[in-house]
């Protein structure tokens, strides 16, 4: 039995959702993304966020999966500040909405002002609600900076590190991530993330405490099954059960349920 | 699990793990010898056609200096090696994505 805590299943068939109800999964949460394009008005945000507190729990209820959700806009259609204005001012009427964790995933892509600026808005309307936090760190080089950036913006606010997940870390990001008292993720994605033997390296480096794994599976080159994958990893490099089930299940449970709405049947 | 504590001797490791990372050796061996072999300029701006001139290939071999150099954490040395180190937010996004790695020349 295992959680898949990053996953955008907007963006994956229904056999996806048969395929990890298989392999064990029992619950999976999706963070509002970037489609691959931009939205060019606010009700098309409107209307994804409706899909994702809507039709999504009910297709992953087929396959007795509990289905939840965060809202934001995502750091790569930022730059139009105005545009994120208008979605910030969307989301509060959807925070009732009985599978909405809070808010997610935000952070950086590029580290340019205005995504530095819709961020803090971000983390603003959270505290305001008193939500968690999901947040996505940049691509590749501008990962590192990005992280630091990400972490001082919530400092200046004020926000407890406990209530925030930070997503996407490697090796060079998890020790300044943990130190500073964030939840990491660790995404378990082919080419441009971590894989599942470098996620159970860091697992035997920095331990499993405030560490989970995802897939993020999405429309790009991605798993879905990502997360069984390194559990079984894990196993074959000789790690007990108790450490397996901690990362892929325990961990996720403790963090997601602080939303007092995590539940793992749909 | 506590930190630093691996579950296998390091023959163990090696059993598990050396054909497949003996055929990531090669994929890398035969990317910089495609690059080598593959026709034109390196871009626009009039660079010499060596590969040592675009500078994804130069990071490679920086990172690769890394991996030999006998010290301890090579994967999160040659992350941050890769990565941007300033720390200023930049004043706007020029694109969606990422190379992989800044430019270290």
């Amino acid at each position: 039995m295992y959680i898949d805590p990053h996953i955008h299943m907007v963006s994956r068939t229904t056999d996806d959702y048969q395929r990890m109800a298989l392999a064990g999964c029992v619950a999976i949460t999706e963070p509002a993304f970037w489609a691959g394009y931009d939205r060019s008005t606010a009700q098309g945000f409107a209307d994804y966020f409706r899909l994702l507190t809507d039709t999504e729990p009910k297709r992953a209820a087929q396959f007795g999966i509990a289905h939840h959700t965060w809202l934001c806009i995502n750091p790569k259609e930022s730059e139009d500040v105005g545009l994120a204005r208008e979605v910030l001012g969307l989301i509060p009427g959807f925070l009732d909405r009985p599978n909405v964790l809070g808010i997610g995933e935000i952070g950086l892509n590029k580290n340019s002002r205005n995504e530095l600026l819709v961020l803090e808005e971000h983390i603003a309307l959270a505290k305001r609600y008193g939500v968690l936090i999901l947040v996505h760190t940049p691509h590749l080089e501008d990962k590192l900076k990005g992280t630091i950036l990400i972490m001082d913006a919530m400092r200046n606010q004020g926000v407890d590190p406990g209530r925030v997940l930070i997503d996407h870390v490697e090796e060079h990001t998890v020790r300044h991530v943990l130190d500073r008292g964030f939840w990491a993720g660790m995404t378990l994605y082919p080419d441009t993330k971590m894989t599942p033997q470098r996620a159970v390296d860091v697992f035997e480096v920095h331990g499993t405490d405030r560490l989970w794994i995802n897939s993020a599976g999405d429309w790009g080159v991605s798993d879905p099954l990502a997360v069984p994958k390194c559990r079984v990893e894990m196993r074959r490099r000789g790690h007990l059960q108790d450490a397996i089930q901690k990362v892929s299940f325990d961990n996720p449970l403790q963090f997601l349920s602080q939303s007092g709405r995590f539940r793992l049947e749909p | 699990m506590m930190a630093g504590t691996p579950t296998h001797t390091k023959r163990q490791v090696i059993d598990d793990s050396f054909l497949e990372n003996r055929a990531k050796v090669l994929d890398l061996a035969a990317f910089l010898d495609r690059v080598d072999r593959a026709a034109g300029a390196l871009d626009a701006a009039g660079a010499k056609e060596a590969p040592d001139d675009d500078f994804r290939t130069d990071a490679l071999r920086r990172a690769i200096a890394l991996l030999l150099d006998g010290k301890p954490e090579r994967a999160r040395r040659i992350l941050e090696l890769w990565s941007d180190h300033s720390t200023e937010p930049i004043p706007a996004a020029p694109m969606k994505g990422a190379l992989g790695t800044v430019d270290l020349r």
